[in-house]
């Protein structure tokens, strides 16, 4: 069964709505010892690195994630600050440390001139370079996915592809890492195909 | 690159969808939930749904009208009318709202916007300004009254210092006129922030949008041609990308 973690720092309900809409079967979990049996995991993320990073710790799925993704490998998908938890550190609100899933810390989107603002907030496109990403399947590569941060991902890792978006410069905008995967965008925001993503994330992954 | 967000914009009176011309004269549009799904068929970048008598009667949105327009809506929704509380914005989001917008509540008292962005971050919280002209001078206008006092450059500084996420620009003088928008507005307040800016008000036609568009601002919230002629959300961003300007 599909586990959802709600960390209740943020709204998840559009994530669930999404999930409802497509038919797929779930469990919204806040204890974490209910991660047990969870055949893949969705880490919603709404709010800010630190204040969702401390709730991961005090909730015990700090701990539980470290088993179930390193040890039992169970596929984990991050949306947005559910995505920037898997790295090593963040610096929202604070330098505060992450999941350290994938070698990566997470720093403020920089406004190099006016045209470039921030929260970084809208449709964009994403290019995927010369990778093939499975979890895109279904969707045009010139599809607009909808993104809303102020910070962003910037990896160091060599086991993880990615794929990015274009405000200033290039983020990332998906990060693949074996059976790690996280969406800086919204796909429960992002029209038919976004909801294609998370339906390629259930039954591909 | 980041697109150019083409809105519709709905307002309320707590019951029924209506227009405004000039934030005075109203027509009836009967029922917002028609209306909303008729957007969220279109597959839009976004809505925006403001109750404007929420502040006057002081109450809040309807929150069965939000609850039933997000059940099937997989785009940004933006709500707003009568928003005083860190609990009001607690409710609405619960109910499906993905940010709020702020107007009567952060004039009367600017840390609110602060207050609101620190519990639910900035991304969520959009601030509104309605300006009108008055001798060449653009000015804050609020329920019916021009705020003395407080200039629109320094209202749109003390939004961002507070942590607004987003400015929504309202011309109360090209409301509902059609009549074109005001480029030299939506110019001032995109220059003047470095948050994402909606211009609203008059936007007459698919061509006038590209025309905003080119001012720099990130978004068209665009009512009334919608609802009064055949033109549609994406003839806008067609005309937006036929002129070299990146919309969805």
């Amino acid at each position: 069964m599909l586990k959802i973690i709600d960390l209740k720092v943020g709204n998840i309900g559009s994530v669930v709505k999404a999930l409802d809409y497509i038919g797929a079967e779930y469990e919204l979990i806040d204890d974490s010892q209910h991660l047990i049996g969870a055949s893949k995991i969705l880490l919603p993320g709404v709010g800010s690195f630190d204040v969702a990073a401390k709730q991961l710790i005090a909730s015990g799925f700090y701990d539980a994630l470290q088993r179930s993704i390193l040890e039992e490998k169970i596929p984990i998908l991050g949306i947005c600050v559910g995505m920037q938890l898997l790295a090593k550190f963040g610096y929202e609100g604070g330098k505060s440390k992450g999941l350290g899933f994938i070698d990566a810390e997470v720093v403020k989107i920089e406004c190099k001139d006016d045209t470039i603002r921030v929260p970084h907030m809208g449709w964009n496109s994403i290019d995927y370079g010369l990778n093939t990403f499975e979890i895109f399947d279904g969707n045009d590569n010139d599809g607009c996915y909808y993104f809303v941060h102020s910070y962003h991902m910037v990896s160091e890792d060599q086991d993880a592809v990615t794929a990015t978006v274009q405000h200033g410069a290039d983020m990332i905008a998906y990060i693949n890492k074996g059976h790690i995967y996280g969406a800086q965008f919204h796909p429960e925001k992002s029209q038919a195909v976004g909801l294609q993503f998370l339906r390629n994330f259930i039954v591909q992954c | 690159m980041l697109r150019k967000r083409i809105i519709p914009i709905v307002l309320l009176d707590g019951f029924s969808v209506l227009k405004t011309i000039n934030f005075k004269t109203r027509r009836n549009l009967g029922s917002p939930i028609t209306v909303l799904r008729t957007y969220n068929t279109r597959n839009v970048d976004e809505l925006i749904l403001l109750d404007i008598d929420a502040t006057i009667q002081n109450r809040a949105v309807d929150k069965f009208t939000i609850a039933d327009v997000a059940k099937d809506c997989f785009m940004p929704l933006t709500v707003g009318g009568g928003i005083k509380t860190v609990e009001d914005i607690r409710d609405l989001l619960s109910k499906g709202a993905d940010k709020v917008s702020i107007n009567s509540a952060a004039i009367k008292n600017p840390t609110f916007i602060n207050e609101a962005a620190s519990q639910f971050g900035s991304q969520c919280i959009v601030v509104s300004i309605d300006v009108v002209k008055v001798d060449e001078i653009y000015k804050i206008y609020n329920n019916g009254t021009i705020i003395e006092g407080l200039s629109l450059s320094e209202w749109i500084n003390q939004i961002e210092l507070e942590g607004a996420g987003e400015i929504l620009i309202n011309s109360v003088d090209k409301d509902g006129t059609m009549a074109g928008a005001d480029i030299e507005l939506a110019s001032l307040v995109s220059s003047k922030s470095k948050l994402p800016v909606i211009y609203v008000g008059g936007i007459s036609s698919p061509s006038n949008a590209t025309e905003v568009a080119k001012t720099g601002v990130s978004g068209l919230g665009i009512s009334s041609i919608f609802h009064f002629s055949n033109i549609t959300p994406k003839e806008c961003s067609d005309n937006l990308n036929e002129n070299g300007i990146l919309a969805r």
